[in-house]
């Protein structure tokens, strides 16, 4: 699809868009990222357009498949009011650890989908002693055992924690914004932003990639939704997974309805049109927010990385469902590397 | 029922579960989708795994792996996808 001359005045962002962002390779600014998010419905699909050959051109046809699994569940001391695994709300969901057998047989069974990444979660502030070193035996069983690139989020890290993840080979390091800065004290308040952005720092000056995502939805405004697009840029992240709030049981947010599916995608169109060279990965909520259509419209309009099957406390499409769909669509599952 | 770990179906059977394994409030069984309290509990169903044991009510031990999960129960054993 290409803009017509004659365009609505609504319109005149993505022709802007097109040559500043597909032509050049410049991410739109935060303000020309709001006109993005207000565009009305009747210019959705020239965005979603825009935003797949955006990503086609500037990263490729390549799709990244990821497994994620949780190592410790539950029982976080922090309160993202998000979240069903903080210890402060009152969630069903229970503490508990998943042993490393189990943990290398999901590894196993992620890189059987095509996967090339593997991340390790916990819920957690920061690790401690114990967790870091069940982390090294775990990457150690893993690399063992099965050829997958291994990421870990594992909350806030000391430098001599980056250290040692980049020495035993972590090549990737999730640690998510969420929302914008200016929202943020309305979602966490037991840290504070700039902490999170200095951990995202610091595993950027270690030499791993940043992982560093989003979570819309929560309330913010379109233009906070375009200050955190913004400030993402402004990271330069290897990745972005981008989610959807799928409100939990027990949580502040419990009773936040589920975002609406058209904005959603104008987001992901949005956040492509920030970040033109980035992994933006579909994460966690896209079954309740777009379901089955829009994932297909999502990954024709930005999108070029999921995460395959479940996520950490809740279940996502099956597995073949994806994969299918990527058949279908003539999307190649990018290929693994091990080196950086 | 011992407190050995067993395997059971992921698919609840209604007919015998007396709580939610959602929302872990008693299961009437209802007597269809209109009257029915804890329809969007199933619907939720489709998302999460059982995070209440439906015979007796605990919080279960969940763990979810990308392809899989299990819902333990210290009473009533294992609930497998």
């Amino acid at each position: 699809m290409t803009i017509q001359a004659n365009l609505p005045t609504s319109y005149e962002i993505l022709a802007t868009a097109r040559k500043q962002v597909l032509e050049e390779g410049r991410g739109l600014t935060q303000e020309q990222l709001v006109d993005v998010l207000s565009l009305p419905d009747d210019a959705l699909p020239a965005a979603l357009q825009l935003a797949h050959e955006v990503r086609l051109r500037h990263c490729g046809e390549d799709v990244e498949v990821e497994g994620i699994v949780s190592i410790k569940t539950g029982g976080c001391p922090e309160d993202c009011h998000f979240c069903s695994q903080s210890g402060l709300f009152d969630s069903p969901v229970r503490g508990v650890w998943l042993d490393i057998p189990e943990l290398v047989k999901a590894a196993k069974e992620t890189a059987a989908t095509g996967a090339t990444e593997f991340c390790i979660v916990a819920a957690v502030r920061g690790p401690d002693i114990k967790l870091m070193n069940q982390i090294k035996f775990a990457i150690d069983r893993i690399n063992e055992a099965v050829d997958i690139n291994i990421a870990c989020s594992l909350g806030m890290l000391t430098q001599r924690q980056v250290d040692q993840l980049k020495d035993w080979g972590v090549h990737r390091y999730n640690h998510n914004l969420e929302t914008a800065r200016s929202y943020f004290a309305e979602v966490v308040t037991t840290h504070s932003y700039e902490e999170r952005l200095e951990t995202c720092n610091m595993v950027k000056a270690a030499g791993m990639e940043l992982c560093c995502g989003a979570l819309i939805g929560m309330g913010e405004s379109l233009e906070q939704r375009a200050e955190l697009a913004a400030q993402l840029a402004a990271l330069e992240p290897h990745e972005v997974p981008l989610n959807f709030l799928n409100p939990r049981p027990g949580t502040p947010l419990e009773n936040q309805g589920i975002m609406d599916g058209k904005d959603a995608l104008r987001a992901i169109a949005a956040f492509r049109l920030a970040m033109p060279r980035t992994v933006l990965r579909y994460a966690g909520g896209r079954e309740l927010t777009l379901g089955d259509l829009g994932t297909r419209e999502g990954l024709l309009g930005g999108i070029n990385a999921v995460i395959v099957g479940n996520y950490l406390t809740t279940l996502g499409r099956p597995a073949t469902a994806d994969l299918s769909l990527l058949v279908e669509l003539n999307m190649p599952i990018k290929e693994l590397q091990k080196s950086l | 029922m011992s407190a050995g770990v067993s395997a059971h179906s992921d698919r609840i059977d209604r007919a015998t579960s007396s709580f939610c394994g959602h929302c872990g409030e008693p299961d009437d069984g209802g007597a269809g989708p209109a009257s029915d309290p804890h329809l969007r509990c199933r619907e939720q169903l489709e998302f999460e795994p059982p995070r209440y044991c439906t015979h007796c009510r605990r919080r279960m031990k969940v763990q979810v792996t990308p392809l899989g999960w299990t819902s333990q129960c210290t009473r009533h054993g294992v609930f497998v996808q």
